[in-house]
C-alpha cells in the first residue's frame, strides 16, 4: 500500500519527505479544551482480556515474582514465536517470548547476572545459550577488563553505586512513532542514504564507528519488519489507520524491549501523534469512542505484562519489578496550542478501565496555561490512584522544545534526536565522611579516596569542613567521570541497543547523566555544621563514626534559606566539577538528584551523619527533605525543593509528596481544587518534577498487614509508581516512615 | 512595628480551615479548656516559639504561588486573639500585601485591639462550642456571655462568617441544641456557612503527653448517619448549608 493511502487527508509538509514526526503532528493534530466527559469504559472483549491478566499476575505473585522463564533461548528484536494471551479477543498482539510474562534471557549485559537471575527463581540457563556466549564478550565482561582499582574501591565502598555495569543501561526513548508513520522501509532507506554519505568522509575512528553502527541498525530493523511478519503484519509500509498505527508503534517498541535490556524503557510521547489517526478513523465514520479506548486500553494491557529478568540485588535498588515504561502526556506547543488530546485522556483514563497501577509510568506534562478541564482530570485521578507524576513543561519546553519526552523518571530528551548515558548517582553523604576521614571509608575503614590527614580536635569547623568536602568532591568528581566514560564505551562495544538507535536520527546528541543521592542529608549535616556545635566521636581505629550536637538548627525543607542555600551550593558545585572533565563521545554532562529506591541501600551502606541520621537509615529520596525534618507542612518543603535550580539539573529533580486525603480537603472537590493549586504554584517557582500520593498511613499499615485486601494499592516512590506489595518490608517501612503532610 | 509572639506552629498546606489553600499559622495559648479539645498543647501561652510577626508574614507571601483566587492565611490556634497586638500586625501584614485573611476563633476576646484585627479580617471562622450556658460552661470551662458580645459585634462589623461546631457524642449531638446555635448565629449579616466538624480522638496521645487525663474517656467519634442528619439540620435553616 503506497504512502499516498495510509497519508490519505493528513495535511502536507515537510514531514513527507524526511523523517519529522514532530513536524507531522504540528501540521495535523486537534487540540482538546474540554472535560472527560466523552470518555467510554471498558468494552466487553477489554474487560474479559483483563480477567485473563489478572490471573496470570496472580500466578505469577504466588509462583514468588516469576512466572516463567525462557532458558534456552537468549532473547532478540526477532527472537521467539509469536505470543498470545488469547488470540481470539486481542486487538493489539505481540509479546517478548511465545507465551505472557515468559521471561526472556538476555546475556549481553552479563552472563553472570542472567545465570544468577535464573537460579534465583529456581530456573537454570541451559548449556546452549552459555555455550552460545563462550566467546564472545558481554558488556559487564568489557567494562572489568578496564575498571581501575580506584573505580572498583569507590564501587564496592559505595560512594559511587547502582552503576548501569553489569545491567542495560536503559534511559534510550526509541522514536517508535516512526515506524507507524514512515513503515520500516523507509526507515531503512534512510539509514543507507546516511550510509552513503558517511562514507564519502575520512574513515576516522568516529566515522567507522558511526557506521558500523548503521549496519547493525538496518539489521535491526529488518528484525523488526521480521518479527511483526510472524504475527502476520506487514510493516514495511506506513500503517493506514488508528489501529495499525497502535501495532506498529507497539511492534517497534516490543522489538526494542526484546533486545534491550534497559533499566528504564520509556514508551516515549504517543497519546498525541495516535489521536490524529484516532480522529481520522473517526471523521471517516470507521471507529467510535469504545473502539478507541479500546485501542488504547489493549496498548496499555500489553504494556503492564512488560517484563525483563532481573536479579534480586537489582530489585533491591529498583525495588517493584519496574521498566519505566513512561508516557509524557499533555504539555504545550511552542506556538501555544496545548498539545493535549482526546486521546491524552483516554491514556489516563486507562487507570479507571483497567484500575490503577504502576506502569506505565503516566507522566503529566504540566503548564500554567494546561486546559483548566485537563488540569482537574489529572489531580482528579491522582486522588483517586496516586499513579500520576507532574513535570514542568514550562521549564523543559524552553531547553527541549515541544517533541521531548522523559526517560525513565525525570530525565528529559527530544524524541528521536537526544539520547543519554545512564549514569546512576553518586552518595554525597558518603562522600562528606570520607572527606572528615581522610579518604578512609568509616565503615570498613579501607581507604578509598586521596590519603589526607583526618580532621582534628573535638569539633567541626564550617570552613575546614567545607574546604575538605570541596577538594574530595573534586576527586570524586573526576572518577565518577570517568568511570561512565568506561560504562558506555563497552556499553555501546558490546550491548548496542540497535534497534532503539534506529529510530534515533543519525546524528544524535548525547548527554550524560550523572546523578546525586542523599542531598538532604548533606545539605542538613552542613547546617548543622554551620548552625550549631557538632562534635565528633571517634572509635579505635581513628575513625569519626558519629556526631553529637548542641542545639537544633535549619533544616532542608522548611523554606529557610538558611538551609536550603547549602543544598543549591552543593549541587552548583558538583556540576561545575564534573563539567571540568571529558566525557566519551563528547556527551554533556547532567545531573539528577533521583534515588529510584536505592535511597534504602546507600542509607545501608553509610554512616552516622552530622545531621543526626544513625549509621545504615535510609536517606530520603530523590531531592526530598529528610523524613520528618519539614516541620513546617508541604508546601515550605515544596518551597525548598523548588529553589535547586533546574538549569544545574537538567537531568531531573524529583519529589514525592504525600498527603492524606482528608488533609488535602474536605470534599473531593476540595481536593482536586486544592492539588491544581498545589501544582501550579509548585510549578509557578520553576520546580521540575513532582509525585503525587493521596494517601494515609494508617492505609500503608493496613496494606502491609493484609496485602490481600489492597491487591492494586499504587503508591509513587521517586520517579515512578510500584505496586506496595512488590516492595520488600524494609522497603515498605521506609515509605511509611516518610513525611505524611497531614497534622491532627 | 514588628510585634514578637508566640508561635505554636506553621502549617504550610491547610486545606480544610477557609477557602482554598491556606497557610495556617497557629498561636500559643488559649483560655478555653474544651473537653474534645485537639491541641491542648497549644493552651500554654509561656510555651511555643518566638517569632516576629514580619517574619510570620514573610513565611505567609512565600506561599502566595499556591494561594490562587481563593487561599491565603488563617490565624489559628490555640486562641490567636490570646495575643492580639502580635495577631493585628500579621493580619494588618497579609492584608496589605493583598492576601485573603481568615482569623478562625472562639470568640472569647473582645478589645480595642480585637476589633483592630477584625478590620483586617476577610473571613471570621467562629468555633462555637455550645448553645447552652450550662453545657457550654461544663464543656469548656468558661461562660458563653463573652462569645454572645462577640457575635454581637460581628453583626456590627458584618464581616463574612463560617461557623463551626464540634459534634461530640454525648456532648453536643442534640438537635434542639443545634437549633438553639442557629438562631444564636442567624442574625449575623455576614453568615456564609455552618461548618459541623465530627469528633475525632486522635488528640488522646497529646493530652497524655501533657500528663492530663483524657476527659472525654472512650467516647466514639460520631456515626455517619448522626453527621448526616445535623448537616440536614443545618441546611434546611441556613441557606448556605454545612
Amino acid at each position: 500500500m503506497g504512502n499516498r493511502d495510509a497519508w490519505r487527508s493528513f495535511t502536507a509538509g515537510e514531514w513527507q519527505e524526511s523523517v519529522d514526526v514532530a513536524g507531522f503532528i504540528q501540521l495535523n493534530y486537534r487540540p482538546y479544551e474540554g472535560d472527560e466527559s466523552f470518555l467510554s469504559g471498558p468494552t466487553v472483549r477489554t474487560e474479559e482480556l483483563l480477567g485473563q491478566i489478572t490471573e496470570l499476575l496472580c500466578r505469577e505473585r504466588a509462583a514468588g515474582g516469576v512466572l516463567d522463564i525462557a532458558t534456552d533461548e537468549v532473547t532478540t528484536v526477532a527472537a521467539f514465536a509469536p505470543g498470545y494471551i488469547d488470540a481470539e479477543r486481542e486487538l493489539i498482539v505481540g509479546l517478548q517470548t511465545d507465551r505472557p510474562l515468559k521471561r526472556a534471557v538476555n546475556p549481553f549485559g552479563g552472563m553472570r547476572m542472567a545465570k544468577q537471575a535464573c537460579e534465583a527463581y529456581g530456573y537454570r540457563l541451559s548449556e546452549r545459550v552459555e555455550e552460545a556466549f563462550r566467546f564472545r564478550t558481554t558488556h559487564n565482561d568489557g567494562v572489568f577488563r578496564v575498571y581501575t582499582a580506584a573505580m572498583k574501591d569507590a564501587r564496592r565502598c559505595g560512594v559511587i553505586t547502582g552503576l548501569p555495569d553489569a545491567y542495560g543501561r536503559g534511559r534510550i526513548i526509541g522514536d517508535y512513532r516512526r515506524v507507524a508513520l514512515y513503515g520500516v522501509d523507509r526507515l531503512i532507506a534512510g539509514k543507507q542514504e546516511d550510509t552513503a554519505r558517511l562514507s564519502r568522509q575520512p574513515l576516522t575512528e568516529s566515522v567507522i564507528r558511526k557506521l558500523e553502527e548503521l549496519h547493525v541498525q538496518v539489521h535491526a530493523l529488518e528484525a523488526l519488519k521480521q518479527m511483526a511478519a510472524g504475527y502476520g503484519h506487514d510493516i514495511g509500509g506506513p500503517a493506514t489507520n488508528a489501529e495499525e498505527a497502535v501495532q506498529w508503534l507497539y511492534f517497534a517498541y516490543l522489538g526494542a524491549l526484546k533486545e534491550a535490556n534497559g533499566a528504564a524503557m520509556s514508551l516515549g510521547r504517543v497519546s498525541t501523534f495516535l489521536d490524529i489517526y484516532i480522529e481520522r478513523d473517526m471523521a471517516e465514520g470507521v471507529l467510535d469512542e469504545s473502539g478507541a479506548q479500546e485501542l488504547v486500553d489493549d496498548l496499555v494491557l500489553k504494556l503492564r505484562i512488560a517484563r525483563q529478568l532481573r536479579t534480586p540485588d537489582y530489585d533491591e535498588l529498583f525495588a517493584g519489578d519496574p521498566l519505566w515504561i513512561t508516557e509524557a502526556i499533555g504539555g504545550m506547543g511552542q506556538d501555544g496550542r496545548t498539545l493535549v488530546t482526546r486521546t491524552s485522556f483516554r491514556f489516563l483514563h486507562t487507570l479507571t478501565n483497567l484500575g490503577s497501577a504502576p506502569e506505565p509510568n503516566m507522566t503529566v506534562l504540566w503548564a500554567e496555561t494546561l486546559p483548566e478541564p485537563f488540569k482537574r482530570y489529572c489531580a482528579r485521578l491522582s486522588v483517586a490512584t496516586d499513579a500520576i507524576q507532574y513535570e514542568n513543561d514550562d521549564l523543559m519546553r524552553r531547553d527541549y522544545g515541544d517533541d521531548y519526552s522523559i526517560a525513565c523518571c525525570v530525565s528529559a530528551m527530544r524524541v528521536g534526536k537526544e539520547m543519554q548515558f545512564f549514569g546512576a548517582r553518586c552518595n554525597l553523604p558518603k562522600a562528606l565522611l570520607m572527606a572528615l576521614n581522610g579518604g578512609r571509608d568509616e565503615i570498613s575503614g579501607a581507604q578509598v579516596g586521596p590519603e589526607t590527614d583526618p580532621i582534628k580536635g573535638p569539633f567541626l569547623d564550617y570552613e575546614e569542613v567545607m574546604q575538605r568536602f570541596d577538594d574530595y568532591l573534586e576527586w570524586l568528581c573526576e572518577l565518577y567521570v570517568n568511570t561512565m566514560n568506561v560504562i558506555h564505551f563497552m556499553h555501546d562495544k558490546y550491548a548496542y541497543e540497535s534497534l532503539q538507535m534506529s529510530l534515533h536520527d543519525t546524528q544524535v546528541r548525547r548527554y550524560m547523566a550523572f546523578g546525586i543521592a542523599g542531598l538532604s542529608v548533606v545539605a542538613d549535616s552542613l547546617s548543622a555544621i554551620a548552625h550549631a556545635r557538632v562534635g565528633v566521636v571517634r572509635d579505635d581505629r581513628g575513625l569519626i563514626t558519629d556526631f553529637y550536637s548542641n542545639r537544633d538548627f535549619p533544616a532542608f525543607g522548611n523554606d529557610d534559606d538558611r538551609a536550603d542555600s547549602i543544598a543549591v551550593d552543593v549541587v552548583q558545585r558538583f556540576l561545575a566539577k564534573l563539567k571540568r572533565h571529558a566525557t566519551y563521545r563528547g556527551a554533556e554532562p547532567t545531573l539528577s538528584i533521583l534515588t529510584i529506591t536505592s535511597n534504602v541501600v546507600y542509607g545501608k551502606k553509610t554512616g552516622s551523619t552530622p545531621d543526626g541520621r544513625h549509621i545504615g537509615e535510609p536517606f530520603a529520596p530523590g531531592a526530598n527533605p529528610m523524613h520528618n525534618r519539614d516541620e513546617h507542612g508541604a508546601l515550605a518543603s515544596l518551597n525548598s525543593v523548588a529553589k535547586i535550580p533546574y538549569a544545574c539539573c537538567r537531568d531531573g529533580i524529583s519529589c514525592t509528596v504525600t498527603m492524606p486525603p482528608n488533609t488535602l480537603g474536605s470534599s473531593e472537590e476540595a481536593r482536586v481544587d486544592n492539588l491544581v493549586g498545589v501544582l501550579d504554584g509548585y510549578f509557578s517557582q520553576k520546580a521540575h518534577h513532582l509525585n503525587v500520593n493521596v494517601l494515609s498511613q494508617e492505609q500503608l499499615r493496613a496494606a502491609m498487614e493484609h496485602p490481600e485486601l489492597y491487591p492494586n494499592l499504587t503508591v509513587r516512590v521517586s520517579g515512578y509508581a510500584v505496586n506496595f506489595h512488590r516492595l520488600s518490608r524494609e522497603q515498605q517501612e521506609e515509605v511509611i516512615s516518610r513525611t505524611f503532610h497531614g497534622r491532627l | 512595628m514588628p510585634v514578637i509572639g508566640k508561635v505554636h506552629s506553621v502549617e504550610s498546606l491547610g486545606a480544610v480551615d477557609g477557602p482554598g489553600l491556606r497557610c495556617v499559622v497557629f498561636l500559643q495559648g488559649c483560655p478555653m479548656r474544651c473537653r474534645y479539645c485537639h491541641n491542648p498543647d497549644m493552651w500554654d501561652p509561656g510555651l511555643g516559639h518566638e517569632m516576629d510577626s514580619a517574619e510570620v508574614v514573610h513565611r505567609v507571601l512565600r506561599l502566595r504561588p499556591y494561594f490562587r483566587s481563593s487561599g491565603g492565611l488563617t490565624l489559628s490556634g490555640g486562641e490567636p486573639l490570646m495575643q492580639a497586638p502580635f495577631a493585628l500586625e500579621i493580619l494588618r501584614g497579609c492584608k496589605q500585601a493583598g492576601i485573603h485573611t481568615a482569623l478562625d476563633t472562639c470568640g472569647f476576646y473582645l478589645d480595642a485591639d480585637v476589633e483592630e484585627c477584625l478590620r483586617h479580617t476577610d473571613l471570621v471562622l467562629l468555633d462555637v462550642k455550645h448553645s447552652d450556658p450550662d453545657r457550654h460552661k461544663a464543656l469548656t470551662g468558661h461562660h458563653m456571655d463573652r462569645v454572645l458580645r462577640f457575635i454581637e459585634v460581628l453583626k456590627q462589623t458584618g464581616t463574612a462568617v463560617w461557623v463551626r461546631h464540634v459534634v461530640v457524642p454525648g456532648w453536643t449531638d442534640r438537635e434542639e441544641d443545634l437549633r438553639a446555635l442557629l438562631r444564636m448565629v442567624a442574625g449575623l449579616p455576614g453568615l456564609q456557612r455552618v461548618e459541623l466538624l465530627p469528633y475525632h480522638s486522635m488528640a488522646r496521645d497529646k493530652w497524655e503527653a501533657l500528663g492530663v487525663p483524657y476527659p472525654l474517656g472512650d467516647v466514639e467519634p460520631p456515626e455517619d448517619e448522626l453527621m448526616a442528619r445535623l448537616r440536614a439540620v443545618v441546611a434546611a435553616t441556613i441557606p448556605a448549608g454545612g
